[in-house]
């Protein structure tokens, strides 16, 4: 390690990570501080929208938010204190943005709870599955990119087997592992979420369709990647194809990669959904589907700004990563941002 | 003593609609240790292909096969890829030519010197961090300390190679292959880059150097190889080959150096080298064409800018152009030299009318060309024409030749039979002939599209054509066609020409009058012989030093 560094350590630990990325004036840290900034400005629009929608919807608001439940007069009461109904228009959106900002979406009066708690406790086996998930396409989409990349024989079986997965809908891939492996040769839970292996399942029929999207790209751009002239350096270093591959040509490939990983992510979790109902795991999917259904209005807001959150959220994370991954547009953007 | 390497008959053959084509046709390559052997030939000579094989990375369809193929000692002849593996970088260090894309863009050089020297797997050596700093000082890059925490684009051209070539020779290798390390660099560079070669092969080091310029490779080389379409056709020590040529080829190859004796007279010679097929024997001795003569009318000023400035990123930027001056006589041709960065490319789009100047104005044809609006420049646009660097990108690539030429022929209002015509009579000046209207950018070779570039600035009759380093990512060869074409379309037509070039060689033998360009100001001016015989300046003293010399 160089000198720089070292001190840089010492110095604190925050100003680590810029100064090794090359950043010496806050770069790195103002471009993220705008990226999170212009995301909380999309956070602040949905939140804002769906007030709107809210106010804008045929019918009367108070029975918009009971829903099906039976309408009493006690009931119609709480809800008036707590929307703050009797107030004026622009004191009831306040009221709604400070309620959001401190985490409170309300309470559904046909569970008879707040919707917080709820999309919480259903929120943590969505985001196991999609994180399983995840680590499933990505392991997959490495280890066939890497290994198929530029060898012809191999790429072909790669590309009919991704086009196989591609094309199956996760549910029938469910299904088909369902029956093999619980069914008949019982080494995983038919249902449920209780323990690890309950996992396995609905991640690998969830993540092989994305991993096989994810590989074909990263295969594409390893094969560029293999054709630059820093490749046929790297090659007279007396390197091995792998450590070529993995330690160099992975990187430049990753890059669109990233993009469209975080897209499909941000698709997954409602995607969950028919993966939720197929293994019978409770998730954010099932309570949105039965939100919707039932005309449970607070959930289904409460869903809707919560998916504008994990969008805002991926791509601000695919941004940082492309800066991680690509010093050359560390220092594009700073020279445009001077 | 044994060679270092050996190889006898050795053929390489690519794979081409089912059958094997060949590009090395038996050729015999012995180096000694110590000795500096040169690979001389235009591209698609085979040259690359060969310098590859040394390493056994000619490609993975590539079938190679020998008489005799020995490197130290040991027979390469079914050499397995973990056998080359061995050789790489440990015997055989390889440098390519563009550092901006030979090394890994998104890794430090620290990181890759370290990949360089670290041999197998993902264990890295101890002291690396110290070796890495010794690598860099002993290729001549001041500060290794901050150098090595770098990326590749933050280095300049000059350090970047340098960079490269301490990857190559990380592990000590007995022989090092320089395929092309000079081009796209500017000729200053080039110099340190070769004067550097020329200290390791002082030190002893054993040296295969690969290029397109006999000027390139005659300071360094002991021996030289003149290679043309997969065969050597001249063999010997660089001084017999430099001045006495055997081979009519080898003859073209040192014609097409620009140089102070050429100006006057074309580089290339008089007919188009066949495509294919041997050169007919014609006698080896020079015989010179002349250039036709040029009608300079002095008191026709078609260009005039005074006082330009132009700087970037504000106020407190950096000047791109700092109070340039200079005129343009019709028929006149004025050469801006200078290395990139010196504010030569702002010049051009200034006079262009891309870019507004901050302050000074230009002139064309006596009216005023900056500072007025774009609607009123449109229809002056025609007089004015460009030929780019990058011909290639400078196409719509679903444009047919035709279409690319006629293109320009929209401003002046042609359409119809009379574009048809221009379009033939122009392609015909730059002796691409009706074959070609057909054809797409993308199978033309570099020389031809140049061409086509050419034919297309000259269509609508130009009064003025900016030329911003047209030649200089060609070979030599070609680079003499390209400039002879040049220089005769211009004589022909009395356009002026204002030439951009890094190159003072070709500025030498196409221009008139020559501007020095140095940080965005002009530190020298004047009639090209006079400024090439007795330069004022000592950064004009340094350029000249720079151009490789036939020596």
């Amino acid at each position: 390690m160089d000198p720089q560094n070292t001190t840089a350590i010492r110095r604190s630990p925050a100003a680590w990570l810029p100064e090794r990325l090359g950043l010496k004036r806050g770069g790195l840290a103002l471009q993220i501080a705008a990226r999170i900034g212009s995301g909380l400005l999309v956070l602040w629009a949905a939140v804002t929208l769906s007030f709107v929608s809210l106010q804008l919807a045929p019918g009367d608001i108070v029975s918009l938010l009971i829903g099906e439940q039976l309408r009493t007069p006690e009931v119609e009461a709480t809800i008036r204190a707590e929307w703050g109904l009797d107030a004026p228009l622009p004191l009831q959106y306040l009221s709604y943005l400070s309620r959001i900002l401190h985490g409170d979406f309300g309470r559904s009066y046909i569970l008879q709870t707040d919707v917080t708690g709820l999309v919480l406790s259903q929120m943590l086996p969505t985001l196991k599955l999609t994180a399983a998930a995840l680590v499933v396409a990505l392991v997959f989409a490495v280890a066939s990119a890497v290994s198929t990349a530029g060898r012809r024989v191999p790429r072909a079986i790669a590309g009919a087997l991704e086009l196989t997965l591609v094309s199956t809908p996760s549910f029938w891939l469910g299904i088909l592992l369902l029956f093999v492996f619980s069914f008949t040769l019982k080494l995983f839970p038919v249902s449920g979420d209780r323990s690890f292996s309950a996992l396995v399942l609905p991640a690998l029929a969830l993540g092989l369709s994305l991993g096989a999207v994810v590989g074909q790209v990263l295969r594409e751009g390893l094969e560029r990647a293999l054709e630059e002239p820093f490749a046929l350096t790297v090659r007279s270093w007396g390197t091995s194809d792998l450590v070529l591959r993995l330690r160099h040509c992975l990187r430049h490939a990753a890059l669109p990669a990233v993009t469209l990983t975080g897209w499909l992510v941000g698709n997954l979790l409602s995607g969950a959904v028919i993966t939720e109902s197929v293994f019978g795991r409770p998730g954010l999917g099932r309570v949105t589907v039965e939100a919707v259904l039932g005309h449970d209005l607070p959930v289904v807001l409460a869903v809707a700004i919560l998916s504008a959150f994990v969008y805002v959220a991926l791509s601000t994370l695919v941004d940082v990563l492309y800066l991680l991954l690509d010093p050359r547009l560390r220092d594009e953007s700073r020279e445009t941002g001077r | 003593m044994k060679p270092l390497v050996q190889i006898r008959d050795l053929t390489i053959g690519f794979p081409q609609d089912g059958s094997v084509t060949p590009v090395v046709r038996g050729i015999d390559l012995t180096i000694h240790m110590g000795e500096t052997v040169a690979l001389v030939g235009e591209s698609g000579s085979g040259k690359s292909v060969t310098a590859r094989s040394l390493i056994g990375l000619s490609g993975a369809e590539a079938s190679v096969g020998a008489g005799r193929f020995e490197i130290d000692g040991q027979s390469v002849l079914g050499f397995r890829e973990r056998d080359w593996r061995r050789l790489r970088g440990d015997k055989i260090g390889f440098v390519l030519q563009d550092a901006l894309v030979s090394l890994d863009p998104l890794r430090r050089i620290s990181q890759q010197l370290t990949d360089a020297a670290g041999g197998s797997g993902f264990f890295r050596r101890q002291n690396a961090a110290r070796d890495n700093r010794a690598l860099l000082q002993s290729v001549g890059i001041p500060d290794p300390d901050r150098r090595l925490a770098q990326y590749p684009h933050q280095l300049s051209g000059g350090l970047r190679q340098r960079a490269l070539i301490a990857t190559a020779i990380a592990r000590s290798p007995s022989l090092l292959i320089a395929d092309e390390p000079t081009t796209a660099l500017d000729a200053t560079v080039q110099k340190q880059i070769l004067d550097l070669l020329a200290e390791r092969s002082k030190a002893g080091q054993t040296l295969l150097l690969i290029s397109h310029d006999l000027a390139v490779v005659s300071r360094l080389a002991d021996r030289v190889l003149v290679m043309r379409q997969g065969r050597i056709v001249e063999e010997g020590p660089t001084r017999t080959i430099l001045t006495a040529p055997e081979h009519p080829y080898t003859r073209q190859l040192l014609d097409a150096v620009p140089s102070v004796r050429s100006r006057g007279f074309r580089l290339s010679a008089g007919s188009e080298p066949e495509a294919n097929g041997s050169v007919e024997a014609r006698p080896a001795e020079r015989l010179r064409i002349p250039l036709p003569p040029k009608r300079i009318d002095e008191t026709s000023l078609v260009l005039s800018a005074s006082h330009l400035v132009k700087r970037y990123g504000g106020a407190s930027g950096t000047f791109a152009v700092n109070d340039v001056s200079f005129h343009l006589a019709a028929g006149e041709a004025l050469g801006i030299v200078g290395e990139s960065g010196s504010g030569k490319t702002t010049v051009a789009k200034i006079v262009l009318g891309l870019v507004e100047p901050d302050s000074g104005t230009v002139q064309i044809d006596g009216e005023a060309w900056s500072h007025v609006g774009e609607a009123q420049r449109r229809s002056r646009r025609a007089s004015m024409q460009l030929i780019a660097q990058d011909a290639l990108s400078s196409f719509d690539p679903r444009y047919t030749v035709e279409q690319i030429v006629g293109e320009s022929l929209d401003t002046v209002g042609m359409f119809g039979e009379a574009r048809r015509q221009r379009v033939g009579e122009v392609l015909d000046a730059v002796r691409l002939g009706p074959s070609f209207l057909k054809r797409y950018p993308r199978d033309l070779s570099g020389g031809q599209r140049q061409r086509v570039a050419i034919a297309r600035a000259f269509a609508p009759r130009p009064r003025l054509l900016v030329a911003d380093e047209p030649v200089s990512a060609l070979d030599v060869s070609v680079q003499a066609q390209v400039l002879d074409l040049l220089a005769e379309l211009q004589a022909a037509s009395g356009t002026s020409l204002l030439f951009i070039s890094h190159d003072l060689g070709v500025v030498n033998h196409l221009t008139d009058r020559v501007l020095v360009m140095k940080d965005g100001r002009v530190v020298e001016t004047g009639q090209v012989e006079q400024v090439f015989a007795s330069p004022h300046h000592s950064y004009t003293r340094a350029l000249l030093d720079a151009v490789p010399v036939l020596a």
